[in-house]
């Protein structure tokens, strides 16, 4: 009898319905991604019910580290052509006579969030390199002589009426710096605050209401 | 002169005509690329939103008289080191003995269960509301359903009025976690105050 003989050939799959399905997904991913800005300090956020989503623009959001560092965030808001960022230096630049160079400026507008007093601001916008860059990030200064802190709320305020705040702070950070920057937020009218969370779903029913 | 042409033709054709199978493109190392950056895109696109909780604080105005509260309905919760938190009802007045300092922690069994059980009436309400719009009992949007909440706790006026008051060895998880309670709980009014003096003293003096 003949053996059958199996014909050895390497099975050929047809990927280009594969292939179609995934460019068309990574296209989709590619064009929603909105990419997570890095934070100034690494955060561990506290959890919460909440499920409100912080909106993209128009927020000024407030870092705060475990060791008390302030940093400062603010965007260019949705219309980009507004240019809130460089609008906010420049109202920085007049309120402690410093001369940026539209150089500068455009840079400034370009980074995210920082954390410097205003003397370091020129050296970390020069900087390229991002580590040496970040060796300026030491926090921005609320001491009651100079609060740069309070007229960068100001002048973010000024430029931006619309400007939400956000607080994300490390869930470690002592409170009286956040009671301190909260006061300070206050004092310029704002007396709504969104803490940037984790969710954390909790189920809570009416069978958990304790007997007396 | 016909033949030689006619074998030009063949020779050319022969040249030109094209292989019955073209060639295969092994598309294995494209899906491999496709593949690891659409993880890519997933991984850092889908989850990145940040969640927000929101607080309103009372406004801070030096001419404003504070409203007066009915001590009853005040529950004073406060804040320390190490996630202790103690309760007392009331308010600590010169010349009457001081309320009881009543120790919880943030465990499902700590303050909540005090927060239920002084916010039953509403809790319930709001909880009812929801249930019957999870079964399909009611059809509203989410708008009119949020606009029908706030409304439960505008009207609400035997639930409790908190006072969240930290001291400064508190952390900002504390604050974060005392205001998501209210939340979980459905308290109508609370907010963030400061600290006595009194109340600062007593809080030092509760043992660890």
């Amino acid at each position: 009898m003949p053996k059958i003989k199996s014909i050895a050939r390497s099975p050929h799959i047809d990927m280009t319905p594969m292939v179609d399905l995934f460019s068309l997904l990574l296209t989709f991913f590619i064009l929603t991604a909105t990419f997570r800005p890095v934070d100034p300090a690494k955060l561990t956020i506290p959890n919460s019910v909440s499920e409100k989503v912080a909106p993209d623009n128009d927020i000024m959001t407030i870092f705060i580290s475990t060791d008390k560092k302030i940093y400062f965030n603010f965007d260019n808001g949705k219309d980009t052509s507004k240019h809130f960022r460089a609008e906010l230096l420049k109202a920085m630049a007049t309120q402690y006579k410093i001369n940026f160079t539209p150089k500068e400026i455009t840079q400034f507008s370009r980074k995210s969030s920082f954390g410097m007093p205003m003397a370091y601001l020129k050296q970390w916008l020069n900087t390229e390199d991002s580590k040496e860059s970040d060796k300026f990030q030491v926090g921005i200064p609320t001491d009651s002589i100079d609060n740069q802190f309070a007229w960068w709320v100001r002048s973010a305020r000024t430029v931006n009426s619309q400007a939400q705040v956000a607080i994300k702070a490390d869930g470690d950070a002592p409170y009286p710096v956040v009671k301190k920057v909260l006061d300070l937020i206050q004092k310029n009218g704002i007396n709504k605050f969104n803490f940037v969370t984790t969710y954390d779903k909790q189920e809570v029913g009416i069978k958990d209401i304790p007997k007396q | 002169m016909g033949e030689v042409v006619t074998e030009e033709k063949a020779q050319k054709g022969a040249k030109k005509r094209p292989k019955k199978h073209p060639g295969r493109i092994d598309m294995t190392p494209m899906v491999d690329l496709m593949c690891l950056l659409l993880t890519f895109f997933i991984l850092t696109a889908a989850f990145s939103k940040p969640k927000i909780m929101t607080i309103t604080m009372p406004e801070k105005d030096d001419n404003t008289v504070p409203p007066k509260i009915d001590a009853r309905r005040t529950l004073n919760i406060l804040l320390t080191d190490s996630d202790r938190v103690y309760y007392y009802v009331g308010a600590i007045e010169p010349g009457k003995p001081q309320p009881q300092f009543v120790r919880s922690n943030f465990s499902k069994d700590g303050i909540r269960k005090v927060l239920l059980l002084k916010n039953k009436d509403l809790f319930t309400k709001i909880t009812e509301y929801n249930e019957s719009r999870v079964k399909g009992k009611i059809h509203v949007s989410d708008a009119a359903a949020d606009e029908h909440i706030k409304s439960l706790k505008k009207d609400d006026n035997v639930g409790p009025i908190i006072l969240i008051k930290a001291d400064e060895s508190a952390k900002y998880k504390d604050i974060v976690s005392i205001v998501d309670e209210m939340a979980i709980t459905n308290i109508a009014s609370y907010a963030i105050v400061d600290l006595s003096s009194v109340e600062k003293t007593l809080l030092k003096a509760q043992p660890r």
